[in-house]
């Protein structure tokens, strides 16, 4: 079987990256509104991230933090409306992704920055076989015939450990099983050779023992080719297994962005620690849970000064006055709390 | 056994038949539980793992009589209660309640919740009246929901009060076991700990006992005392759940708990990956049905079923490789 029996996750850790430190994309200020009944909200809140090439860059939040709608407006897949782009740039090979016509955008999906997203029942189409899917994608970006398009969507699904990828081609999305779905969208992604792959909570409907398999997968293609991964989720553990570096980010704003070394073992901000320590691990035992009270805001009735300030457990007076901004307090770590930024 | 046990399951069996495909054709089944024999003590958190369509959810709600089960015994406080019908069943129900998944989809939309939770009171003739306002106020403050919202509609909840007011609805009867389906796994994660204290919380101050079902091996192991390991409808590996950690005997529980994610970029796991998806249920494999996937396969695998053993008190496990210890029971 083409994965390795050991676990080689670990190559292309941080160190690795140094002497390649170019920027892929940079985006800057983006701000992004959504007109509904109750008003407008504020999904995305002046985010700024950068990725570089062959970096795995880990966004990490709960539901409604803003980390799906910041992957999907890359791509203008964010419906305009209800949804209106406020400010932002996103620059890409030279190019302001937001610029772009949709005839210039569709050149760039799934061609120089593809998506897999969490379900792959629902992302796959069901009236059309695997096959034509992928060709359509191969077809359409490198204006291969339809002879040269089937070997290479062959080689492809061999590449995801698909057995009898000549027999799958001709099957239909009900037909393969959950991991086997998601290995035939990171082909679709992977077949024109992407140099960012935004991958949104690719592995949250599948079960761990595959999860591993696709993980490895992805990152095992991502050495091949030297692509950068954004990698969306919300699995604490996934972030540390595979990302380079990581941002976190609460109710649509980042509040912390380090490497990953720097994130697990000397986070910053009250959320990301509260965060870790209320999540049981296979260690902990049958002792309480420092839990992390109340909820998470709905945007349209955000808490006044600090977004967290309402559960953290740090939060004084001051924090209810005004929100804090994004700053680097170390070298490559920025966060945005000013009460931890004082004390440093 | 010397204590006295809760619940007893005793070989349980659930085929669900799949229509003919053709006109003579065999009807074909689902293998979704078949032969699970457990047992559970008064007071205790027994952890069910396993991945997705092993037949966990299905062992749950067999228990439950929510699914009628094809063979087997099932007896609860010494009751054989598998083939109980009518009242008696209803009696019964008083006794076990569930907790689901979904907070969402598993509360009435047109019920507020003194409905939702106090309409089990009036089934059963518990309570009339007034009373069920008192004590559906009682029970929510108990979730930790403010008793003035006892006439809100689901929707003017987050989902972690719905899961809250789901908590509520199987607790008003006062039963004695509960058997938690994925509870926390809908919710967000700085939610999830709230509802796993809770119900540790609830657990002690009314005495109750949970089967507690997840995919989620840390949080079953976290709340678990003991932790029974299922695939493709058997259980392959029963222990405590510290031993269950620290000398995992069964192949797949090794391969389930090496798969875990953990939260340290600096720690070298050792990996086993496995090989392939969990094969149908339709048809499941012959002899061992882990034998497909598994790292340590013999020839012996392929055609005889293993034993279930008892490699040490109270630690079980299904498979060739401790087939030379003593055979349990």
């Amino acid at each position: 079987m083409w994965w390795p029996t050991g676990f080689a996750m670990r190559w292309n850790r941080g160190h690795g990256n140094r002497y390649n430190m170019e920027k892929l994309l940079q985006i800057e200020d983006l701000k992004i509104n959504f007109d509904m009944l109750v008003g407008t909200v504020s999904a995305v809140d002046g985010v700024s991230f950068h990725i570089n090439r062959g970096e795995t860059l880990g966004v990490v939040g709960e539901s409604g933090c803003g980390k799906s709608v910041s992957a999907m407006s890359l791509l203008q897949l964010i419906p305009m409306p209800p949804g209106e782009l406020i400010s932002g740039q996103a620059m890409f090979e030279g190019q302001d992704l937001f610029k772009l016509s949709k005839e210039e955008i569709r050149k760039v999906r799934g061609n120089r920055i593809s998506m897999i997203f969490q379900e792959p029942m629902t992302s796959l189409n069901p009236v059309f076989t695997i096959g034509h899917q992928i060709l359509e994608t191969i077809q359409l970006h490198q204006g291969l015939e339809k002879k040269a398009a089937k070997e290479k969507a062959v080689e492809m699904l061999r590449l995801v450990g698909i057995p009898e990828p000549e027999r799958r081609l001709q099957e239909y999305s009900h037909e393969l099983s959950g991991g086997m779905r998601q290995r035939v969208m990171i082909a679709m992604a992977l077949s024109c050779d992407p140099a960012l792959l935004i991958a949104d909570e690719p592995t949250t409907a599948l079960d761990v023992t595959v999860q591993a398999q696709i993980l490895e997968l992805m990152l095992d293609l991502q050495k091949k080719n030297n692509m950068s991964i954004m990698m969306i989720t919300h699995d604490l553990g996934v972030i540390a297994e595979v990302a380079d570096r990581v941002i976190v980010m609460y109710c649509g704003k980042i509040v912390e962005s380090a490497d990953v070394r720097t994130i697990f073992h000397d986070p910053l901000h009250p959320y990301t620690r509260q965060l870790m320590e209320s999540i049981p691990t296979l260690e902990s035992n049958q002792g309480r849970l420092k839990e992390i009270p109340g909820t998470v805001p709905s945007l349209h009735n955000l808490p006044v000064g600090c977004n967290f300030q309402p559960r953290c457990a740090r939060a004084e007076a001051g924090c209810r006055l005004k929100k804090p901004s994004l700053k680097e307090v170390k070298p490559g770590h920025l966060l945005a709390c000013d009460l931890v930024a004082e004390a440093l | 056994m010397n204590q006295k046990l809760l619940l007893q399951v005793q070989d349980v069996k659930k085929h669900f038949m799949l229509n003919r495909t053709s006109l003579f054709g065999p009807r074909e089944r689902v293998y979704a539980v078949d032969g699970v024999t457990l047992d559970l003590r008064p007071g205790e958190t027994l952890g069910l793992v396993g991945e997705s369509g092993c037949g966990k959810s299905t062992f749950g709600r067999t228990i439950l009589r929510l699914i009628e089960p094809t063979s087997g015994s099932i007896n609860f406080n010494g009751q054989d209660i598998s083939h109980l019908k009518g009242k008696d069943l209803k009696k019964l129900r008083s006794q076990m309640q569930i907790i689901f998944q979904d907070p969402y989809s598993s509360l009435n939309p047109r019920l507020n919740v003194l409905s939702i939770v106090g309409d089990a009171l009036k089934a059963h003739g518990i309570a009339k009246g007034s009373e069920i306002q008192d004590r559906v106020a009682d029970i929510l403050e108990k979730v930790g929901i403010h008793r003035e919202k006892m006439r809100a509609f689901p929707h003017e909840f987050s989902g972690g009060q719905r899961q809250r007011i789901g908590i509520a609805r199987a607790l008003i009867l006062k039963p004695q076991l509960i058997i938690c389906d994925e509870p926390v796994s809908a919710l967000d994660v700085s939610i999830q700990a709230q509802v796993i204290n809770l119900l540790a919380d609830l657990k002690d101050e009314f005495q109750l006992s949970y089967l507690m079902i997840a995919h989620d091996l840390s949080v079953v192991n976290h709340v678990s005392n003991r932790v029974a390991v299922m695939y493709l409808g058997k259980i392959i590996e029963l222990a405590s759940n510290r031993a269950l950690l620290a000398n995992s005997l069964h192949p797949y529980t090794q391969a389930l708990i090496s798969a875990i994610p953990v939260m340290d970029p600096d720690r070298k796991k050792k990996r086993i990956i496995l090989q392939g998806d969990l094969p149908s249920p339709i048809n499941p494999p012959s002899g061992c049905r882990f034998h497909t996937r598994c790292g340590k396969v013999m020839d012996i695998c392929k055609t005889t079923e293993p034993k279930w053993v008892e490699i040490e008190p109270d630690h079980y496990t299904r498979c060739h490789l401790y087939e030379a210890c003593r055979p349990a029971g």
